[in-house]
């Protein structure tokens, strides 16, 4: 029976006491003081100098260590157990990809350093560079965006550039995206300045392609999809999307979100596609740290590598260097060169499974993701709205369950995180009422998986035995249902507001 | 059918493959790609290479990082936005809490109530050490962070147009235009003070109109300037009716005024000093903070919030405000964030709880000191300009070369020929400044380190 810790642990401000100290830093030698001489402090500008010391808790390092080691252990993980959030890609994260990355000869370099003392990273870069263009089947990538949503916007950037050079930007500003994408498509669609045409799905839960036809033309900058989409279903007339939209003039682009279904398999490039991010954190393997960090490198098809952010990495034969000869760079999207720690973790990933055990990736996902739903299919009251035919995901829908007992979605999610296993991700997509969606990564055992296919059946039947108990649910969590309306408010947010007399309260 | 047992692939071997091919009652794993056209299948093995032992794996990359150079192995007086910092074993201990590292987003609150109260304490101290009223959970970096103000001082104000200093460092100038541009928002700068290092209040006055959203100061400014000036530039742009926005040093803020103090509406920082190592530049920490009801609603990214328990007996925690988010409003969203940097927010956290008030306080005066004695000690060789600018300086300073072009670069050479990698060249960023470079030095750079520099140098000029 699981059991989530639970603490009662107060925030470390309350375990503050006058005097109290965690770490002692660095002081400056006795010749660095004699040398400056007068006050340090006299230095500091009047107008600049803080007026006391600044706010923050006095504790021990033993008291920090277990205050933050306590509420680690109220927090549900990957090495924990089994996370079947759909379109999030929850696998686990080899152990010998972090203790490479604590390597001193990475942590401990510099962005701007000379060329010639970082020799080694920039051979990393450079090969995981064609690494990942040869797994996309595009021309050249770019490092440097640091998260998915980062991806999709330098990908609506370098279409801006593309249509610019034509002359055509001020009149393609369509960006067509169907309506099951994720939100991170139209919101970065509207950053970079498109106004977004959302083209319906048909009965078969893929792009409506004579809807798509109609909104295609002129005014297309592109389209943004996903493939396998979010339902899990692959979009098999995706040569005739890619021909609509390239008839059109608009460039299509690939978000990497659901690629371990398609790892070794089909490649973005092969169907069509000009513009293609992926997530490090999701197929690659890389820890997702509580919400990040993530990679997001794109690749482009050879004429658009022009557009790409500086620097890439080059190579003359006997050097690696930065290349910023780049003709129409769009320029940087992140200050250095990207999340490099994640790169190496990801670059570590491809070397241990390589060619067959890339493809075995994803083979293994849809193997699990597949025999997952046979199974709750057969044995439970959850229906599957759409095509039958799934991917590295798949999409319920509690409805029937919902007008029978009341019971939501939601409900169904907080029960199953009663017995040690992460809810699916409920509510989306939007087009599926109820929704709730499934992934089974490829690290997921098969007994971890029909643990999961037992709590879909339990959760079914108990939203006809007792369905106040699921209303009702978490039970076994660190803390019982939580009042979320209540602390949407910005005086929630920090404890200036949220304790009184913790300090100053002045608004 | 050739199948492949991997460590990592529980289900790959083909005694498994069959159980679970007959549960779902296809043949073979090809029928459940049967719906790909044949045509776009990939029928050939990937071009990638293959290490088939962890060791092998392991081995592979020490060899490949092997060819670098570390600040283990050399001083280096480099800063401009990345820092080396000592960072506390227990930041590190905690950071490689699998629980943390290998969490996602905190959608089931119940679940993950301590990744939330970590990210809660995270904002909670920043907002105290800024006196801001709410920060968020993460931006990605301290660039991005300033694309997003600046997009948030324009939604807020209905402008179109963001001051920034002259002296801005060039990648992040780059990073704001790719945010700005494609919201109309136009860029303008303006000039520092040739003499003093410190912005030129006639001309930020005469540039600070009705179309400007909001006007962008660093504290220390890029060329590790104390400008005094920079407090009155949120009552500057306050009449105006613009918004002021100041970048910050986390550390910094141990000695020097909050912003908030100073009515700066927006705060920017990379929080990369306080939570992780350089690691080539990323993963960093974007830290964003405001003040005021009507900005927190333009906030980007996640908020945590402090609620409680349906029943009310117990405190806790969840994300909040979220329909400001792209996953709920789409197109309409405030920003397209989705992942972030949580897990830094984190270390920052566990970091300023070690160091605690005594702490950042003396962390501040060390750099102090260690900036003027470098200053003072690089100051006495002849033929040099250090620091180039007359206001004080903490923890970075421009140091300018009298010897014809090229002399900056052949002296950095020269200082790596000899173990110590000198600092950030500015002659191609800004020319007005000749020959000269920016140098960092924080708690890090030993008595010993700063001494051998200032020898080298001598000795380069002598020759």
């Amino acid at each position: 029976m699981f059991h989530q810790a639970k603490w009662d642990e107060p925030l470390l401000i309350e375990r503050s006491a006058a005097g109290k100290k965690g770490h002692n830093p660095t002081r400056p030698s006795d010749i660095e003081r004699k040398v400056v001489g007068h006050d340090p402090w006299n230095n500091v500008p009047k107008a600049l100098l803080r007026n006391g010391l600044p706010p923050l808790p006095e504790v021990s390092e033993p008291e920090v260590v277990r205050h933050y080691t306590r509420l680690s252990q109220e927090n549900f993980a990957v090495d924990l157990g089994i996370y079947p959030l759909g379109s999030c890609t929850m696998k686990y994260n080899p152990k010998v990809s972090e203790t490479i990355a604590q390597n001193p000869k990475l942590e401990k370099i510099h962005p701007e350093q000379d060329e010639s003392t970082v020799q080694g990273i920039l051979a990393l870069l450079h090969r995981l560079d064609e690494f990942l263009a040869e797994i996309t089947g595009m021309s050249r990538m770019s490092l440097q965006p640091v998260a998915g949503a980062a991806g999709e916007y330098l990908g609506a950037l370098i279409m801006r550039a593309y249509h610019k050079s034509k002359g055509e930007l001020e009149q393609r500003r369509e960006m067509i995206i169907p309506d099951s994408a994720h939100g991170t498509n139209p919101a970065s669609a509207a950053m970079a300045g498109f106004n977004v045409i959302v083209v319906p799905s048909n009965g078969e839960g893929t792009v409506d392609l004579e809807a798509l036809r109609k909104v295609a033309g002129p005014k297309t900058a592109g389209l943004m999809i996903t493939n396998p989409n979010t339902l899990g279903i692959f979009e098999k007339n995706v040569l005739q999307i890619a021909e609509a939209v390239h008839d059109a003039g608009g460039l299509l682009y690939y978000d990497g979100a659901n690629f371990n279904a398609i790892l070794g398999k089909v490649r973005p490039g092969d169907m069509g596609f000009d513009i293609v991010h992926l997530n490090l954190h999701k197929t690659f393997a890389t820890p997702h740290g509580g919400g990040g960090p993530g990679a997001g490198p794109v690749g482009v098809r050879k004429d658009l590598e022009r557009f790409l952010p500086v620097p890439l990495v080059g190579f003359d034969g006997k050097k690696y260097f930065f290349d910023y000869d780049v003709p129409h760079s769009v320029g940087k999207v992140t200050a250095f060169h990207g999340n490099i720690g994640v790169l190496v973790r990801a670059y570590a990933y491809i070397l241990s499974l390589g060619p067959d055990g890339l493809k075995a990736v994803a083979e293994t996902a849809v193997l699990n993701t597949n025999y997952v739903l046979a199974k709750v299919l057969e044995h439970s009251k959850f229906e599957l709205p759409f095509s039958p035919r799934r991917k590295h995901e798949f999409v319920l829908s509690a409805k029937k369950i919902n007008e029978r007992t009341g019971v939501r979605a939601l409900d169904i999610g907080k029960r199953m995180l009663d017995w040690g296993l992460h809810s699916p991700t409920v509510y989306f997509p939007q087009i599926v009422e109820e929704a709730m969606m499934v992934e089974a990564p490829e690290t997921e055992s098969l007994r971890d998986l029909d643990e999961l296919v037992e709590a879909f059946i339990r959760v079914g039947k108990e939203a006809d035995s007792d369905p106040e108990r699921l209303r009702s649910a978490p039970h076994n969590t660190s803390v019982g249902r939580i009042d979320e309306v209540k602390a949407s408010h910005p005086k929630t947010l920090t404890l200036k507001w949220n304790i009184p007399n913790a300090r100053d309260n002045t608004p | 059918m050739a199948t492949f047992d991997h460590p990592f692939l529980p289900n790959a071997g083909a005694p498994i493959r069959k159980i679970m091919l007959e549960a779902i009652g296809v043949a073979s794993i090809d029928e459940l790609y049967s719906d790909i056209p044949s045509q776009v299948r990939t029928n050939r093995a990937l071009k990638v290479d293959w290490l088939p032992s962890e060791q092998e794996v392991k081995s592979h990359l020490d060899n490949v990082l092997a060819e670098n150079k570390s600040a283990s192995d050399m001083p280096i007086f480099l800063g401009a936005g990345v820092y080396n910092h000592y960072l506390p074993a227990a930041v590190k201990a905690i950071l490689a809490r699998t629980e943390f590292q290998t969490s996602y987003t905190p959608y089931q609150a119940e679940i993950s109530q301590g990744l939330l109260q970590s990210l809660f304490e995270f904002q909670s101290m920043i907002a105290d050490l800024t006196q801001m009223d709410a920060v968020n959970s993460s931006l990605y970096d301290g660039s991005t962070a300033l694309g997003e103000a600046a997009r948030m001082a324009s939604r807020a104000t209905g402008r179109k147009k963001i001051l920034v200093p002259e002296g801005l460092h060039p990648g992040k100038f780059s990073v704001l235009k790719n945010y700005t541009e494609p919201a109309g928002i136009g860029i303008e700068t303006f000039r520092y003070d040739r003499e003093t290092g410190g912005l030129e209040k006639g001309d930020l006055v005469s540039k600070v109109d009705r179309d400007t959203a909001a006007v962008y100061c660093e504290v220390p400014s890029f060329f590790g300037v104390l400008d005094p000036e920079v407090v009155n530039v949120p009552s500057i742009c306050h009449v105006k009716g613009a918004l002021s926005i100041v970048g910050f040093d986390p550390v910094s803020l141990g000695g020097l005024k909050p912003p908030g103090e100073y009515e700066v509406d927006i705060v920017i920082a990379e929080g990369q000093s306080i939570s992780t190592e350089m690691n080539f530049g990323g993963p960093a920490l974007g830290i964003i903070g405001c003040r005021g009801e009507n900005l927190i609603r333009q906030l980007p990214g996640r908020l945590i919030g402090m609620t409680t328990t349906f029943d009310e007996k117990e405190r806790a925690f969840s994300m909040v405000l979220q329909t400001r988010e792209q996953h709920i409003r789409r197109e309409k969203a405030t920003s397209n964030i989705c992942t972030n940097e949580a897990l830094f927010a984190i270390g920052a956290a566990v970091y300023l709880s070690l160091l605690g008030p005594q702490g950042l306080r003396q962390l501040f005066e060390s750099i102090l000191v260690k900036t003027g004695y470098a200053i003072k000690m690089l100051s006495e060789i002849p033929g040099v300009v250090v620091p180039r600018f007359r206001d004080p300086h903490y923890q970075e300073f421009v140091i300018s070369f009298k010897g014809a072009r090229g002399t900056l670069a052949r002296l950095n050479k020269s200082l790596l020929g000899h173990g110590v990698h000198g600092g950030k060249s500015l002659v191609k960023d800004f020319p007005e400044l000749g020959e000269s470079a920016l140098f960092c030095v924080t708690e890090v750079h030993s008595t010993e380190a700063i001494d051998k520099l200032r020898l080298l140098i001598e000795k380069f000029l002598e020759a």
